[in-house]
């Protein structure tokens, strides 16, 4: 029985369906991919291109790939040649020199980070509390795993490497950047004339310089200026220079973030007593923080992207550690299949954080309008 | 005192290594290993394994001076060093030796407040070119595209050669022997320069070598050393004795394998060597059996070029100038005596 | 917030203690008083250890003699050139470079940002593909991987020709230079005359619309007719006076013509590529940003949709656009740095390592490169406060 048949009280008709010419598949494409000559044009080439360039990318990679060997030569199909991601998988994941009896160790911090970030990242109905009590303890945990001591073997840094290097030098650099971007921020927007110079000049500089020539100086200038004998390893200092890189960015976010709060907010607490620290601590950063959370993965994407700067220095992060596996006999020319698979590796990782941060924008967008 | 371990016990958490004492021996051996910086890739000479374990000709000799202090090969704690930090990391003490393919010249030894300990490779420049081009000398590459590694001194032998047989050339300069090898396969490049050695090295993973020819002419002599801080002759002696002695153990045939039979040799040198006779390890600080785990561990001069770089490697290089003085080469170790 | 002072007649030290403005020196006192300590701990140690080390200091070094070679210059160079020389040849690379990558990367942004808001699904999908691709890949990876693609061209002996004046192989573009002779000046002073009389005309035409209503037919073409019209007669009573130095094969190479290296044509590539997509976001919500009651507006008073676009939504969504803009091509310029990974000869290449390995004066060379981006970077923030006044004074937000 179709509606239209029945009955319906004044104003209580249903929609009808649409005519026939404005629904269904027909009506989508004719809108959507034909609607004038010149966009038929467009779309039949791009829709060709497209099927070419996909269809023969199918074929290379998958239909006449090999996926085992432990050389290049090994391989003997036409196509891709996987097999310099597999017969090394664990290493892309854990570095050269990671013992493997000890890979549960960084998978576990790894897995460990996802409740730590939770209570911040997500509006958490329970365990917010004992959650971001275990997220402060997270650093030191994770260190622990990764490093050993008390119980575990040590693992020195040295040995570290891959992708877990990679999100070890992002995780720490955003963690340890933002209280000092923070402060930064603090500092910028401060009525001390002496400590808002210090501050511009330290965020400016580090803002107007890039990356590489920060880790230059981690890598070969910073042990000139330490006491004879005394010098940090390697890693120690590319995170100091990446922290300080990333705190520049984060005090600019959070600063964005400053902004935002409404004068009279500080007002009122000032109004009710609140000393400088604690209508900042109590009243202003609350807000502003939940505010940037977008800001700050972004800045996090970035960080995480620029990781891979590390690899000028001669530290083997994913990058690194690629191209030195493709300096081993066994394996020169087979570039393009181990750069498709560590770039799948870091496009996975950053196109979910852009996600979630695009997600969490368009929340916070419709959540918190009342500011003005 | 318990306060002093303790802020120690702090900094080490942090990765960073306290003042270091006057001796680097002492260092190393309170320490525990040995910090030995490497190259961070170079086929044959220190490349990360499959197995994750550092390999190469120049790992090989931070091991031996592992060998002789702990009598385990395995105490080392190798530092990947680019070009333009490897000075910058032995000045600063991050590492002990450097053990990198490294010319030894005399603006180094001066000015950059470095000591030599010795030679452990002779090489010198030349130019890989393919034998289609049709160049029978380098005096016929005027107008060349020549690929050079960039931050050595490559970059200004290959300049003072061109300049001074009045040809031009352009160069394109890389950052590392796997991008020479893209390129110079790729022929965006006509010539490839640099230590000959590493010519034959990178020839040997062609697909097919013998289309390419090294040219007679070798512009430069490029002693490639291991190199200590200036000033701590204990130390400098330590790595130099180490080298020597499996120079030495190459040409009295002593090896890994059969080293354990000339126990009871009557031979004086054998005798020295193996801490049978005279004080030698306490004369470097060491115990007398040194020398035999250098070569228990590791092996003679000759087995740690042939694993790695020589018959037993891909790379397959003849040794040339880098065999003993006896078999025509220019391996010449003082005695031990 | 200090106690009220003003009931209290005698100060203790309690309340100097809690007094907001002593706090506030005091700290301003003790963060100099550390900055300068770290200072000093920082310029004592290098000194030391470089007096330690016999390493050289000062910026004598500049005048010595670099002796290297380098692949691409703009200005001439020579072996027996200055290491300060080799600053200004790696600046110019970065600069050339960035120049190149900001043009290039603006335009694709603006075709892929358009293409985000098309009414087709398909080219509205694939300018998203793209944004989402490229913007979440590492620069570095991205240089890297083009590098490598882009030497699997032809060999110098099987290039691409285009013509015989274009020729494309993996050592590079050969493209063919201009060579101005006798009498080019005239019609370079043809061509600027030709524009100054086109904009007068513009103006006039302008000036006739705005007070008497009548459009001057065929404006834009006329404009053309003129700017160029007048440097073409010019050349042709001159008989051209230039001539094209066209690239040969020449024993190993090409001579002759302008060489563009393929680190260069990677290096743009992938500047460009990765900009591009943050431009094309940019560029995107910038337009997406006027509200749409605006373009209907237009069209009700009956603005076609091309002036719709030129007249009324491009110049608000240009102020929410410049901002971000000016800051990615700050990042590209800064990115550009990574050339140091390909071998492209920029500063950070050329000056922060080959004059740095040569010369071991670290500290030194690094500062010059990193006074060099901040100088650029300073000066283009500079610019960005002016235009942000500016816009600000004009109106309010766009929305």
């Amino acid at each position: 029985m179709s509606p239209s048949e029945s009955v319906y009280p004044r104003g209580e008709h249903p929609d009808l369906a649409p005519p026939i010419r404005e629904a269904g598949a027909a009506h989508w494409l004719r809108k959507n991919l034909f609607s004038s000559v010149g966009n038929g044009v467009i779309t039949v080439l791009l829709g060709a291109v497209l099927v070419w360039s996909l269809s023969k990318l199918l074929v290379w990679a998958l239909l006449t790939a090999d996926f085992t060997g432990d050389s290049l030569k090994a391989c003997t199909s036409a196509g891709a040649c996987w097999a310099v991601v597999t017969d090394r998988f664990a290493q892309y994941w854990f570095g050269f020199f990671y013992p493997s009896e000890a890979y549960w160790r960084p998978l576990l911090a790894f897995a460990l980070l996802g409740p730590a970030l939770a209570p911040w990242l997500f509006e958490l109905k329970r365990f917010s509390g004992p959650l971001k009590v275990f997220s402060l303890a997270y650093p030191l945990l994770a260190y622990w795993l990764m490093h050993g001591g008390v119980g575990l073997a040590v693992i020195t840094t040295d040995l570290w490497g891959g992708f877990a290097l990679t999100v070890v030098i992002g995780v720490t650099g955003i963690v340890v950047s933002l209280p000092i971007g923070i402060l930064l921020a603090l500092a910028r927007q401060s009525e001390l004339p002496v400590i808002r110079l210090c501050s511009v000049i330290f965020i400016e500089f580090i803002r107007g310089v890039p990356l590489i020539t920060l880790l230059f100086v981690a890598s070969f200038l910073l042990p000139l200026f330490l006491p004879e004998g005394m010098n940090f390893d390697k890693l120690v200092r590319v995170l100091i220079m990446v922290t300080l890189f990333s705190a520049a960015y984060m005090a600019e976010v959070v600063r964005g973030g400053l902004q935002a709060i409404p004068k009279g907010q500080i007002e009122a607490a000032r109004a009710l007593g609140l000393g400088y620290w604690q209508t900042m601590l109590q009243i202003v950063l609350p807000q502003a923080l939940k505010i940037v959370i977008p800001g700050i993965v972004n800045t996090f994407i970035g960080l995480f992207k620029d990781t891979s700067l590390v690899a000028i220095v001669g530290l083997f992060d994913l990058l690194g550690l690629t191209q030195t596996i493709l300096k081993d006999v066994a394996w020169i020319g087979s570039f393009v299949e181990a750069f498709l698979f560590i770039g799948l590796v870091y496009w996975v990782c950053c196109f979910a954080m852009s996600r979630y941060s695009q997600t969490l924008e368009r929340r916070l967008d419709t959540g918190h309008r009342s500011n003005d | 005192m318990r306060y002093s371990s303790l802020a120690a016990a702090l900094l080490m958490l942090v990765g960073l290594t306290l003042p270091a004492s006057a001796s680097t021996l002492e260092d190393v051996k309170g320490r525990g290993h040995l910090n030995c910086g490497v190259s961070t890739g170079l086929a044959g000479f220190a490349l990360p394994s499959a197995s994750g374990e550092w390999v190469g000709f120049d790992v090989d000799f931070c091991r031996a001076v592992a060998a002789a202090i702990f009598n385990d090969p395995s105490k080392v704690k190798f530092t990947p060093l680019t070009n333009k930090e490897r000075f910058t990391a032995l000045q600063s003490g991050e590492i002990d030796v450097l053990s990198r393919n490294t010319t030894w010249t005399m603006t180094r030894d001066m000015k950059l407040g470095l000591e030599f300990a010795g030679v452990n490779y002779y090489d010198g420049q030349g130019f890989l070119v393919p034998i289609a081009l049709g160049v029978q000398s380098a005096l016929e590459l005027d107008g060349a595209r020549v690929c050079v590694q960039t931050g050595t001194t490559t970059e200004l032998n290959l300049a003072d050669y061109f300049r001074g047989n009045n040809m031009e050339f352009e160069s394109v300069v890389i950052s590392t022997a796997d991008d020479a090898r893209t390129n110079y396969l790729a022929e965006a490049c006509d010539v490839y320069t640099t230590d000959a050695s590493g010519l034959a090295a990178l020839r040997s993973t062609f697909p097919d070598p013998s289309a390419h020819i090294i040219l007679p002419e070798i512009i430069s002599k490029e002693p490639l050393g291991l190199i200590v801080r200036h000033g701590d002759n204990q130390w400098g002696d330590l790595v130099r004795w180490t080298l020597n002695a499996m120079i030495n153990a190459e040409e009295l045939g002593l090896t890994s394998q059969n080293v354990g039979e000339f126990e009871d040799d009557p031979s004086p040198k054998i005798r020295r060597l193996l801490g049978k006779e005279g004080d030698f390890g306490e004369q470097i600080g060491l115990d007398a059996l040194w020398a035999r785990h250098v070569i228990e561990h590791v092996g003679n001069y000759g087995e740690v070029f042939d694993r790695n770089l020589g018959k037993d490697s891909t790379l397959s290089l003849d040794r040339g100038l880098n065999a003993l003085w006896s078999e025509g080469g220019i391996l010449f170790a003082p005695p031990v005596r | 917030m200090p106690p009220q002072t003003s009931f209290q007649t005698k100060r203790s030290w309690r309340d100097l203690l809690f007094d907001a403005r002593v706090r506030g020196w005091a700290a301003q006192v003790l963060t100099l008083a550390v900055l300068a300590y770290v200072v000093f701990f920082l310029a004592s140690n290098a000194a030391t250890n470089m007096r330690a080390l016999g390493i050289s200091s000062g910026f004598g070094f500049l005048g010595q003699e670099a002796s290297f070679d380098i692949s691409m210059t703009l200005v001439d160079y020579d072996l027996t050139d200055t290491h300060a020389k080799v600053f200004l040849v790696g600046a110019l690379n970065t600069l050339l470079v960035s120049v190149l990558g900001i043009l290039a990367a603006t335009a694709l942004g603006i075709l892929i940002g358009i293409g985000r808001l098309s009414d087709n699904w398909l080219v509205a999908k694939l300018s998203l593909a793209y944004v989402e691709v490229f913007r979440n890949l590492p620069l570095l990876f991205q240089i890297l991987f083009w590098y490598g693609l882009v030497l699997l061209w032809p060999k110098v002996r099987d290039s691409i020709a285009i013509g015989n004046s274009v020729f494309i192989n993996n050592r590079g573009i050969e493209i063919p230079r201009l060579v101005f002779e006798e009498g080019s000046g005239l019609v370079g002073g043809a061509l600027l005359i030709g524009l100054i009389v086109a904009y007068g005309v513009r103006r006039w035409a302008h000036r006739l619309h705005d007070q008497e209503g009548k459009t001057v037919p065929g404006l834009p073409l006329v404009m053309i007719a003129i700017a160029v019209g007048l440097p073409l007669l010019v050349a042709l009573v001159l008989q051209f006076p230039w001539s094209y130095d066209l690239p040969v094969r020449k024993g190993f190479n090409y001579k002759g013509g302008i060489s563009i290296p393929t680190s260069l044509v990677a290096l743009w590539f992938s500047l460009t590529v990765y900009t591009g997509a943050f431009i094309a976001e940019i560029v995107r919500s910038g337009i997406a940003a006027v509200a749409p009651g605006q373009s209907e507006a237009a069209a009700s008073l009956g603005l076609r949709s091309g002036m719709t676009m030129r007249l009324v939504v491009l110049p608000q969504a240009l102020r929410v656009i410049v901002p971000p803009l000016i800051s990615q091509y700050l990042n590209l310029t800064k990115n550009s740095s990574l050339a140091v990974a390909i071998g492209y000869p920029d500063l950070v290449n050329v000056f922060s390592g080959t004059s740095l390995n040569q010369t071991g004066q670290a500290i030194e060379v690094i500062l010059m490169t990193m006074a060099f981006y901040l100088a650029i970077s300073l000066t283009i923030s500079l610019g960005m406060n002016i235009y942000n006044t500016r816009v600000a004074m004009k109106g309010g937000a766009p929305r």
